[in-house]
């Protein structure tokens, strides 16, 4: 039997960790401690400001390399002492059986967070009145979910591209850019509404997701991640530069707000509040762009689960597990990957009309690079294909540092002007090479194929 | 003329520093495939590495020799920037052999989006400019309207590229390092089978080509003079462009392929416009990578199974 055997090439390993002795546990911590100090020399332990003099001055923190070293050591200390247990135990359980169990096991907790957070995301607006007193009140709730949907919406928009057809795409931003400008520039410059610049926005995105999708999509994964950030680059600083078209650097300012359906959200007469025989408030825009992202999102969810059920959808997951077998079996492997490119591109190009219209400016620092790399990172965190676990993530990345943020006791402890917006993308980085070193299928939920043998060949 | 010639110097001499960081991108990717996302952070970190020695060395302890200075300030930095390139291998690389696909890369962007990140929180995010250390200038060529001057600053970091990548080299072609280490790129199972230790000359590259890029770290400290938190991301982005242009996996390829997009860059900026300089290069790597994929001096890359 393979398993047997496997389990016996295992054992002596586990049975020499059983006899690593708390001395040598102290000696590795140790040597972590070590590495670390060399790491914090000499970046941590001084810092360089720009003095009153015209040179930069030197501040010692020794203290600070001291505490990272010690917490170092201690971390390491209780993994061997702690996870070293759990981890041989795993091992054995692992070897043990069979893994067509895990899935199943994992599906439970999306029949519970997906509706409950559906339920949470529809009556938001009103747990914000209520929470707070009265809607104006409420508005920060609301601010903050529509930014999080922003996210979630364009967390989907990529995991079509990155979690179903397996393309790395870290240039996403440009089309989100595309659709943002398209907006502006078409009712700045046309003067049409937005209900005719979404469609159009998208379908801009689109067809620059086609028009650099076309060449690029031959490449290799690797190959294409760069060349999808460089054309990320290509379009910000033609954003910047091109002032004529662009506005440049400065951006584009006073876009035309968003109407309900052509009835302008105004105190005045033929406004909204009038129209529906409602006291003016300016809130009913807020919540009125609150359901529109929400529905814009959710059509992108909506789309994403019944692509996948299309045999286009199953040539993408399968894509996206095997390339070369695709190609053996006679999938048009570039046109796939095109439809899948300008699918997500295309999703993109709404929700940068909706940042265009909610904003009402526009700028080429809303698209850098960093934009881009945390898409990808609550794509990769959400676990790559999982609609429920892209979810998850944009609440915990996006939602979490702002509320963190709120909190005072983090600068009772921290020392005052501590802002834990500073360390979001640190964490962010962290969060995604442990992803991808423990867990590379996802926290919550498995990014397993639509359709899979009951029995796999090995 | 004159100006064309001020510009092919200036050109050589950023494209030495980008070679540089090239080299590092091709043994990697030679040698496990993988674009390492994070060099150009790398690359970055040791520039501020550099930073701090210098002025501890300069203010606190008072040397004046800018030789010792310099030589100092290069090692140091050589010896800290590989123990980063050793931990981050260690940390968010090696795990991940025999993951899928795209799990380096990833993990790569993480390691990336971290560093600048750590350098943005421990140093601060506003630019560091040090005084000049080195302001001589020979003067090559004179006449009424310009002057063709090649700086010393200039000649130290040519020099000092040729020279590495001469070192290395040898290194890569006449060590039985070097031998363990083409055998890793040819077939690491094989390689393992005859007896070659394959993580640990997958370590010793990456400390190698962390090393490297301190070289080009301190030389860009030295020539521009001032270093902030974001500078890792452009410059290695050109730098993959070199190593892509040269032909991934191969040494002096990456070298030739940093001198040409540090005179494409340098002659775009002197003809055409500086605005559209870093477009230049972003242009020229799509156009590469989609035209020619294996570069100037690699070997066109076969797809198995």
């Amino acid at each position: 039997m393979a398993q047997g055997s496997t389990i016996g090439r295992v054992a002596p390993t586990v049975a020499a960790r059983r006899t690593s002795a708390l001395p040598e546990m102290v000696k590795d911590a140790a040597l972590f401690a070590l590495v670390t100090l060399g790491l914090a020399i000499p970046v941590v332990a001084y810092r360089t400001d720009l003095g009153q003099g015209t040179g930069l001055e030197l501040t010692g923190r020794w203290g600070l390399v001291a505490g990272l070293c010690a917490a170092v050591f201690v971390l390491r200390l209780a993994q061997r002492l702690v996870l070293g247990e759990v981890s041989r135990r795993r091992d054995i359980r692992t070897l043990a059986e069979a893994d067509s169990k895990a899935p199943a096991r994992l599906a439970r907790p999306g029949r519970i967070i997906g509706p409950l957070t559906l339920g949470i995301a529809l009556t938001l607006p009103l747990l914000a009145a209520f929470g707070s007193g009265s809607l104006s009140e409420g508005r920060y709730w609301i601010d903050l979910g529509i930014l999080i949907l922003t996210y979630v919406m364009l967390g989907w928009g990529l995991n079509i591209v990155v979690g179903l057809a397996g393309l790395l795409d870290l240039g996403y931003v440009a089309f989100y850019a595309v659709g943002a400008y398209s907006y502006a520039l078409l009712s700045t410059v046309f003067g049409l509404s937005f209900w005719i610049c979404l469609p159009l926005a998208g379908l801009f995105a689109a067809a620059f997701g086609v028009l650099l999708g076309f060449p690029v999509l031959r490449l290799r994964g690797d190959y294409l991640a760069i060349v999808t950030l460089a054309f990320g680059e290509i379009i910000r600083l033609v954003l910047i530069n091109w002032v004529d078209f662009s506005g440049g650097s400065a951006g584009l300012s006073s876009i035309p707000r968003a109407s309900f359906f052509g009835i302008p959200f105004t105190a005045g007469e033929g406004g909204f509040a009038s129209t529906f025989g409602l006291t003016f408030n300016p809130m009913h825009r807020v919540v009125f762009l609150y359901y529109l992202i929400l529905v814009l999102a959710l059509i992108t969810n909506l789309v994403t689960l019944r692509m996948r059920r299309l045999p286009l959808g199953r040539a993408w997951e399968a894509l996206r597990e095997d390339e070369i077998a695709c190609r053996s079996l006679g999938i048009d492997t570039t046109m796939t990957k095109l439809t899948a490119f300008a699918l997500g591109a295309m999703f993109a190009g709404f929700a940068g009309s909706f940042f265009a219209v909610r904003q009402g400016f526009v700028s080429p620092e809303s698209f850098n690079f960093l934009e881009s790399a945390i898409i990808l990172a609550i794509v990769v965190l959400g676990g790559m294909g999982s609609q429920l676990g892209v979810a998850v993530a944009a609440i915990a990345m996006v939602g979490a540092p702002e509320l963190l943020r709120n909190l005072g006791f983090l600068k009772a402890v921290f020392g005052e002007g501590f802002d834990p917006n500073e360390y979001r993308l640190l964490l962010f980085g962290l969060a995604m090479v442990a992803m991808m070193v423990w867990r590379p299928r996802g926290l919550i939920s498995e990014r397993t194929p639509s359709v899979r043998l009951g029995v796999r060949a090995r | 003329m004159e100006f064309f010639a001020q510009q092919f110097i200036n050109g050589l001499t950023l494209g030495s520093i980008y070679g540089l960081i090239a080299l590092g991108y091709t043994m990697v990717f030679g040698i496990i495939g993988m674009v390492n996302f994070a060099h150009g952070d790398v690359f970055m970190l040791s520039s501020f590495i550099a930073l701090i020695f210098f002025l501890i060395l300069t203010t606190w302890l008072g040397l004046t020799s800018v030789a010792l200075v310099f030589l100092i300030v290069l090692i140091l930095a050589m010896v800290l920037t590989a123990l980063w390139g050793w931990a981050i291998e260690r940390v968010a690389y090696r795990p991940l052999r025999g993951s899928f696909r795209l799990a380096p890369l990833i993990s790569a962007i993480g390691v990336s989006i971290f560093l600048s990140n750590f350098v943005q929180v421990v140093q601060g995010a506003r630019n560091k400019p040090v005084p000049p250390l080195v302001r001589d200038v020979i003067v090559l060529y004179q006449n009424e309207q310009y002057t063709v001057t090649l700086s010393y600053k200039q000649a130290i970091i040519m020099t000092t590229t040729a020279l590495l990548l001469a070192g290395f080299w040898y290194l890569v072609q006449r060590t039985p390092f070097g031998r363990a280490q083409r055998a890793c790129e040819q077939d690491r199972r094989m390689a393992a089978l005859l007896g070659i230790n394959v993580d640990r000359t997958i370590s010793l590259t990456f400390v190698l080509g962390a090393a490297l890029a301190a070289v080009a770290g301190t030389l860009y400290l030295l020539y521009y003079g001032v270093v902030s938190f974001s500078d890792g991301f452009v410059p290695g982005v050109k730098a993959f462009t070199a190593a892509v242009l040269g032909g991934i996996g191969s040494l002096p390829g990456a070298v030739l392929g940093g001198l040409i997009i540090g005179l494409i860059e340098t002659f775009w900026s002197a003809y055409f416009s500086i605005e559209y300089k870093d477009v230049a290069a972003f242009l020229i790597l799509i156009v590469v990578l989609i035209f020619k994929p294996s570069g100037i001096l690699g070997r066109p890359e076969v797809e198995k199974v």
